[in-house]
């Protein structure tokens, strides 16, 4: 619970769900761009139904994708997700599997695909997917390095998006922590002279539930 | 007491915790290595014969014409109440990646017996409860050499996996490990129990690295390889994952030509062959 209501009351003054959700698409932005590619996309790996979930697309085309859901147990994205290792694979429309699997669930099938674990402190919260980057002679080392570092961003990114839900859902609740928002919320609104008044008022509160 | 200095010969004995004067001539070595460890000697004309490579990933489609037979197949999953459960895999390969390692190493050690241990697949909660009963069944099989081209962040796995892969080392079973290639802690490659794997970017399979400055051990092929994928296909990928079935097969032809050599001796075997030590580059 402590969490959830520092998290609660710290989302009266952290942006909202939308800023992230917001990073989030300024990363696949310029993930896309920075590799040439045709498109880019962040899955968020969504617990409760074992399923990944477009959270971010950056081109227009892609647009359609968002918060459709594929299994986590089966293809690419999910076995970059379980194994926590990133792979970048080529050819991809020699695998008839995979590019009916995608075509069913997307209509969009890609030729190639770099992929990328995002990983934040022990946890697995999704994937980052670049697609069909321009053919070229070889892939370099370099280029899995940089893919990586768009990994831990696009990781700490989906970390406070996953916070901002938590807050929102403890403040959406009848806890403490919607009490304790809904008064922090409360406060910022008053005029500076209530303000002071309020603040004392609950400085005198904090001293009375001090251990 | 009676110093089992030889314990490998029979498990029954007690371990060799000390060394008695007159147990020293028991301990001639069966597999001494030569004066000048080379490739000749240490791979050349091998092809995996009598070498049992398991390939602990998301299962391998047999019959594919990059891979060939599959000797043994079985799943790892979780059941409902929470235990792990291993039963022969009918599904094969979930993914392609299992196959696409399974093919590295068959390209490699064309008569290596190759055999799947699937720990992905039935869902990504539990991976690590998975990932873990996965590969100690695999090790518990005595598989010659088992490649494991994934890893785990759960720190609370990492304890039971490094007794797991010290099992591995001092039963003679080679743990082969793709290493992390981002700034993550990951296990089970960062044991020193283990052959660590990263890649390099040139364009041939018996070209590898020892990397002085662990904990990744050795660096092999692993940018823009040819692999196996589903439904006989191939395709071209990259990653750490197909670096480390290149050092498995490569330890699967040494051990095929030298069967008694322990982790360690092998180890050190690759070192002495690696293209910046001592074979020519």
């Amino acid at each position: 619970m402590s969490d959830d209501l520092h998290a609660a009351v710290a989302a009266g003054v952290l942006p909202a769900e939308e800023c992230f959700a917001e990073l989030l698409g300024a990363i696949v932005e310029v993930a896309r761009a920075i590799f040439h590619a045709r498109g880019s996309s962040i899955f968020l790996y969504d617990e409760q139904t074992d399923e990944l979930v477009f959270a971010a697309v950056a081109s227009a085309e892609e647009r359609s994708l968002l918060g459709r859901r594929i299994p986590a147990s089966t293809g690419i994205a999910g076995w970059v997700l379980a194994s926590r290792t990133p792979l970048v694979i080529d050819d991809l429309e020699n695998d008839p599997r995979f590019a009916r699997d995608v075509a069913e669930r997307t209509g969009y099938v890609p030729e190639g695909l770099m992929a990328v674990p995002l990983l934040h402190e022990e946890r697995a919260l999704g994937v980052l997917q670049v697609l069909d980057r321009p053919s070229r002679s070889r892939f370099s080392l370099e280029e899995m390095e940089l893919l990586g570092l768009f990994g831990t961003q696009a990781a700490v990114a989906l970390d406070l998006l996953a916070s901002a839900r938590r807050a929102r859902a403890a403040l959406d609740g009848d806890g403490a922590a919607s009490v304790v928002a809904r008064v922090a919320a409360a406060l910022e609104r008053l005029d500076e002279e209530r303000r002071d008044a309020a603040q004392a008022l609950l400085r005198d509160l904090e001293r009375l539930f001090a251990p | 007491m009676t110093a089992s200095v030889h314990a490998h010969d029979d498990d029954d004995e007690r371990p060799a915790w000390s060394l008695p004067s007159a147990a020293v001539r028991r301990i001639a070595l069966d597999n001494p290595l030569p004066e000048r460890v080379d490739r000749e000697w240490a791979f050349a004309g091998a092809t995996g014969r009598g070498v049992k490579v398991c390939v602990v990933d998301s299962g391998i489609e047999a019959g594919h014409p990059a891979v060939g037979a599959v000797a043994g197949a079985v799943a790892v999953s979780v059941d409902a109440d929470g235990n792990t459960v291993v039963v022969p895999d009918e599904e094969g390969d979930l993914c392609g990646h299992g196959t696409a390692c399974a093919g590295v190493i068959r390209a490699l050690a064309p008569e290596a017996e190759i055999h799947s241990v699937r720990v992905l697949g039935s869902g990504f909660t539990g991976t690590g409860k998975v990932l873990l009963a996965g590969l100690r069944w695999a090790v518990e099989q005595d598989y010659t050499v088992i490649n494991m081209s994934l890893s785990t962040t759960k720190r609370a796995f990492s304890e039971v996996l490094r007794e797991i892969a010290d099992t591995a080392y001092f039963k003679r079973t080679v743990l082969v490990a793709s290493a992390h290639n981002m700034p993550v802690e990951s296990f089970p490659w960062r044991f020193s129990s283990v052959i660590s794997v990263g890649s390099h970017e040139e364009d041939d399979p018996m070209t590898f690295y020892a990397n002085p400055d662990p904990p990744v051990e050795f660096f092999a092929r692993g940018v823009d390889v040819k692999v196996a994928w589903l439904g006989g296909s191939t395709i071209t990928a990259t990653g750490n994952s197909f670096a480390a079935p290149c050092i498995s097969a490569l330890g699967a032809l040494v051990l095929s030509k030298h069967p008694r050599l322990t982790p360690f001796q092998l180890k050190s075997v690759l070192y002495l062959t690696a293209s910046n030590v001592g074979a020519p580059a």
